[in-house]
């Protein structure tokens, strides 16, 4: 341990480092929490370490153990698989030449059959013989056992490739020139031994790599590279791109990808789970966007059902409801995101030999890259996710892995609890006293909380009218409209296009909101703005609602850096009137550029106020929320 | 994933008679000179199902399936195999092996189906809408003229998957109706408060039923528990959960949060409902959301559950072999235009010993250690091993199986010879079926028949 705690702090100059970077381990961001495993659990990742082939076998490695270990995991590997098919062939041979003995074994081994078989139409003497044994053939399948196995033995191959930049690290801080192209050599020999392993194997690796290296070094860095490089090789020869849950969090595209750089958008698209094709014609501006083909996904993605073996099925699910647009709003989103992911925690056991808070990280981390893919995220969420892995980090070591388990998920129902619902209920009750008798509120789109506060003033008796505005191609208005009108409401029901012939007789428009950033901007659904802006020149208070776990510590001066485009079909075409599709044919035409934006900003200065959970402030005062509170809230 | 697949092998198909018999049930019969099992099955390890339950028909029949199982499959897929009584149907087979059934979803695959559509695809429409059954439909596969001689099926799902009429809603998701078969001649019955709800039905007549479906496990169990009339999943099961999608019982609905958190506390509840609700109205409601809904608002006592389908695209290969037609059809497809589904495991033995001038056209197959003499022609024709083959012998459109001996001077066009038949001298066959272990007295001419052996 000694020399390599050394070792960080001597070559600490030579990682790049951009920004504010510190190496205690509480600054550190989230996204690479497999950095700091090394504190608090050093020997962890090389307990069956060894390799025949090692060059670096003989220098020092504080990680090495005998290799006895790893002898008896292969021979006992072997001794399975010799005995397995062994049992299964005479166990078959048995079956074809001697019949009777066989439905002997077959009633003997299931005695709750025949109850069954009484409830069967016909009474057939065979339906005994029906319950076959639990497992006729027990054959394990090779794909199947030896996961851990080679995992552990590729993770050796690799860690010693790995250890070799540690330990010439710490014997000399330079290296020059001859000694890193020895190194590099010495790696690829690794690499290519590690790439011989197996897929897997060399997927563990790159974790390992992460893992055994206390700090960045460049060496480690380019080594877990060319780590990715043999992964992507190795399982494109394989023919599924399934790449382990390790090596997709690691390399997860940043949720703020610029998709204009082509190189980086290749680099994701190898490592995505959804395949994804980019959508040709995009607007210039607008670059920099993920974009893809729409329709292709989905089916894509439900082929690969069966093949995506670190995703639990509920965050499965609900990935699949996202990018078919099922779940959207991003209360629902986020919740939806949350239930999913508290069953997968409850469905989850720590793997051997590693820690839950670490390897718990690193799944939620996985699954978020796959939701990411599906639609990227919404603030709320991201806020979400933060504070989950926050929680996940901060479980007292100590704590055995059922309570953590239990703790994680009361944790996630308590944010659904504090930080949605019973915000929205305190929303409600704070904007219910701005609603008068007599008044005309106008809403935009269908946001939660302004349903509930619309339906709470009804009621409480209040008497008002309801202007629900409405835009293409989502109208998701029309099924606000819907409830409000069946719980009996008087409403008015237009699109955003007349917003400005209805607006002289509203009163007060009340707005709901994605996300409302520091400098007191409104990050909501397209169009929002422009009702704001309107409503704003007839002097009608501009109302926005909008749960304070949703606000972001972020400046957005416009809704072109970060937004989300969504499908230009849904533009181009009018569903269920075939007669008006004039853009037929033209939509892949070079000079003709669809846009359909999700989102858009408000400047503050359109917003007269914001009702959140902790009262009713001006927009310059979320800046205070987000220092005062979320520190507090989220991050404690 | 948290399914569990279980494959309806079948075992003796009347159908195919005079194919299949006591030695070679339905699942092993040779397409392509490997069993028609197999193309299931593969398709399912591809797709990273590898824990399979086979049902067969006939203790006789799982004997031999189970043997070739585990010597094709050994290693590769953890199969438990099922034998249950013959003619309880297919619903009568879930029904005998229901209570192995655990998993929250069931995926119920006809061991005939050969397809290269991914069972994923299935599995995912099913969980997206969270359906009681999902099934995959697919579009009739062209085909030659309808056999004649083959007729009176004992199973009528497996007679003709040719006739079905099928109602989709406009968005093409959900199944509003269905009907098979002899179900057909007679008026159609449509409920009207489907359609009511729905408002738009579309009829389709070109779509088959593939006889691949996902059951949500508490639903299946409850519909062959209660309707123990029920013999065959496409007739009966089916069309009752779909006729009764909107008006079902209330054991077969159980809103997946309430299941998930029935150990809350009851003061969490209320939120439990607030949370249902905000997800409720986020996502875009199906008619069933709508009609169940009343007319305040609130959410009602009326219990729906989804049936839906999943449309294979109409350039995948999907084909069921239930007729000798299919059985041609499929025959010639797998070597032709969809020989990607030939599993790489069917490898091609040593290529056979050839006479001179005997000439093998494209898409045939040869199986290993087939001999032929001199002056032969093959087109489009399947030859399994082992079959000795004499002098000027011409093969047209037909498949042959293994250990066939073919006299001098045949002719044969369009026919299926089985196993250890023996054909003896300037034989001619049209458009006929050969049972296993048949002789064919030297000169004799056959037109559309189908010959077997008498005793039986």
């Amino acid at each position: 341990m000694d020399p390599r705690r050394t070792a960080r702090t001597v070559s600490d100059p030579k990682v790049r480092q951009v920004g504010f970077f510190t190496p205690a381990p509480t600054e550190r961001s989230i996204s690479d929490p497999p950095r700091f495993q090394d504190p608090i659990q050093p020997p962890s990742p090389s307990p069956t370490q060894v390799n025949d082939h090692s060059p670096s076998g003989n220098s020092l490695s504080p990680v090495m153990i005998p290799p006895a270990h790893h002898h008896s995991d292969n021979f006992l590997r072997t001794a399975l698989q010799v005995t397995s098919p062994t049992k299964a062939f005479s166990y078959s041979a048995k079956t074809v030449t001697i019949p009777p003995e066989n439905e002997d074994v077959a009633s003997s081994f299931s005695p709750g059959r025949k109850v069954v078989s009484a409830k069967s139409p016909s009474s057939f003497p065979g339906v005994k013989a029906s319950s076959v044994p639990a497992s006729e053939l027990t054959t394990v399948s090779v794909v199947n056992l030896p996961p851990g196995i080679s995992e552990k033995a590729g993770g050796a191959s690799v860690e010693v490739q790995n250890d070799r930049p540690v330990s010439a690290k710490t014997l000399k801080e330079k290296t020059n020139k001859a000694e890193r192209r020895a190194l590099q050599e010495a790696q690829r020999a690794a690499k290519a031994a590690a790439k011989a392993e197996g897929t897997k194997a060399s997927s563990a690796a790159s974790k390992v790599v992460t893992s055994a290296n206390t700090k960045p070094s460049k060496a480690a860095k380019s080594s877990s590279q060319k780590n990715d490089g043999s992964q992507v090789a190795a399982s494109e020869k394989k023919g599924g791109d399934r790449a382990p849950e390790k090596d997709r969090k690691k390399d997860a595209p940043h949720p703020r990808m610029q998709y204009d750089d082509k190189s980086r958008v290749e680099k994701a698209k190898k490592r995505a789970v959804v395949k994804q094709t980019e959508a040709r014609n995009r607007v210039e501006l607008f670059r920099h966007l993920p974009q893809y083909e729409h329709g292709t996904q989905l089916p894509d993605l439900e082929t690969k059902f069966f093949e995506l073996d670190p995703m639990h099925p509920a965050v499965y699910k609900v990935g699949l409801q996202y990018l078919s647009g099922d779940i959207h709003g991003g209360n629902a989103r986020c919740i939806a995101m949350f239930q999913a992911f508290k069953e997968a925690i409850k469905d989850y056991s720590t793997p051997p030999e590693k820690t839950l808070i670490r390897d718990l990280t690193a799944r939620i981390s996985s699954y978020v890259s796959f939701l990411i893919e599906c639609r990227p995220l919404s603030i709320s969420m991201g806020n979400a996710i933060k504070f989950l892995k926050n929680r996940i980090a901060k479980l007292p070591l100590a704590l055995s892995e059922s309570e953590a388990k239990s703790t994680l998920m009361l944790d996630i129902d308590l944010f659904i609890n504090e930080k949605i619902i019973l915000s929205e209920k305190v929303i409600v009750k704070h904007a219910v006293t701005k609603i008068q008798d007599g008044d005309v509120l106008l809403t935009y789109g269908a946001s939660s909380v302004v349903e509930m506060i619309l339906l709470h003033a009804h009621e409480l008796g209040k008497h008002f009218h309801v202007v629900v505005v409405d835009s293409r191609p989502k109208l998701e208005g029309q099924l606000l409209l819907r409830r409000l009108v069946r719980k009996g409401l008087s409403c008015t029901y237009t699109h955003v296009n007349a917003v400005s012939c209805i607006m002289q007789d509203v009163t007060r428009v009340f707005l709901g909101a994605s996300s409302v950033l520091s400098n007191g901007t409104v990050y909501s659904r397209v169009g929002t703005a422009c009702v704001a802006m309107v409503a704003h020149a007839f002097r009608v208070p501009v109302l926005v609602c909008c749960e304070a776990y949703k606000f972001h510590e972020r400046v957005q001066l416009d809704s072109i850096c970060f937004n989300e485009l969504g499908n230009p079909d849904a533009i181009s075409k009018v569903q269920g009137r075939e007669e008006i599709n004039y853009l037929d044919g033209l939509v892949n035409q070079e000079n003709l550029q669809l846009l359909n934006l999700i989102y858009d900003a408000t400047p503050s200065d359109y917003v007269s106020m914001i009702i959140t959970d902790y009262g009713m402030i001006p927009p310059t005062s979320v800046p205070v929320i987000v220092r005062e509170y979320r520190r507090d809230h989220l991050w404690s | 994933m948290d399914f569990q697949v279980v494959v309806l092998a079948g075992g003796n198909s009347k159908n195919l008679t005079p194919l299949v018999s006591k030695e070679l049930p339905k699942p092993l019969l040779p397409v392509a000179n490997c069993p028609v099992l197999n193309y299931v099955l593969h398709q399912l390890e591809q797709s990273n199902l590898k824990d399979l339950i086979v049902v067969v028909e006939g203790e006789d029949a799982a004997l031999l399936v189970g043997a070739w199982i585990s010597g094709t499959f050994i290693d590769r897929l953890h199969v438990e195999i099922a034998a249950v009584p013959e003619d309880i149907g297919t619903a009568g087979a879930l029904r005998a092996i229901s209570h192995h059934l655990t998993a929250k979803d069931i995926l119920v695959v006809s061991g005939d189906l050969v397809s290269d559509v991914p069972p994923g695809a299935l599995a995912a429409t099913h969980r997206r809408h969270d359906a009681a059954v999902t099934t995959m439909l697919c579009s009739i596969p062209v085909s030659g003229p309808l056999e004649s001689g083959s007729s009176g099926g004992k199973d009528k799902a497996k007679k003709l998957g040719r006739y079905n009429i099928i109602g989709l809603d406009p968005s093409k998701q959900f199944l509003l109706h269905i009907a098979t078969g002899a179900e057909i001649e007679k008026d159609a019955r449509i409920s009207k408060r489907i359609l009511h709800a729905v408002g738009q039905m579309e009829m389709r007549s070109d779509l088959m039923d593939a006889h691949m479906y996902a059951f949500k496990r508490s639903v299946l169990q409850e519909v062959l528990d209660v309707k123990d009339t029920f013999q065959s999943l496409k007739e009966d099961v089916l069309p009752y959960l779909v006729r009764s999608q909107l008006k079902s019982e209330a054991l077969l609905n159980r809103t997946p949060q309430g299941e998930e958190n029935s150990n809350e506390k009851v003061s969490s509840q209320n939120n439990q409902a607030f949370i249902s609700r905000i997800l409720a109205n986020a996502s875009t409601p199906s008619f069933h959301g709508i009609y169940s809904e009343n007319p305040d608002g609130s959410s009602s006592t009326r219990k729906t559950h989804k049936c839906c389908v999943y449309i294979a695209s109409s350039s995948s290969y999907c084909v069921r072999l239930n007729s000798i037609q299919a059985f041609m059809d499929i025959n010639r497809d797998v070597t032709g235009d969809a020989d990607h589904l030939l599993s790489p495991n069917n490898i091609i033995g040593p290529s056979p010993k050839l006479g001179t001038k005997t000439t093998v056209g494209p898409n045939c197959r040869l199986g290993e250690g087939s001999e032929m003499g001199d002056k032969c022609q093959v087109k489009r024709s399947i030859i399994g091993r082992h079959c000795r083959i004499g002098s000027h012998v011409k093969v047209v459109n037909s498949v042959v199986m293994n250990h066939v001996t073919i006299g001098d001077g045949c002719i044969i066009q369009g026919s299926v010879i089985c196993s250890n038949v023996q054909l003896q001298e300037r034989v001619e066959l049209k458009d006929c079926q050969v049972g296993a272990g048949f002789v064919v007295t030297a000169g004799s001419e056959y037109k559309a028949e189908s010959l077997a052996k008498k005793e039986k």
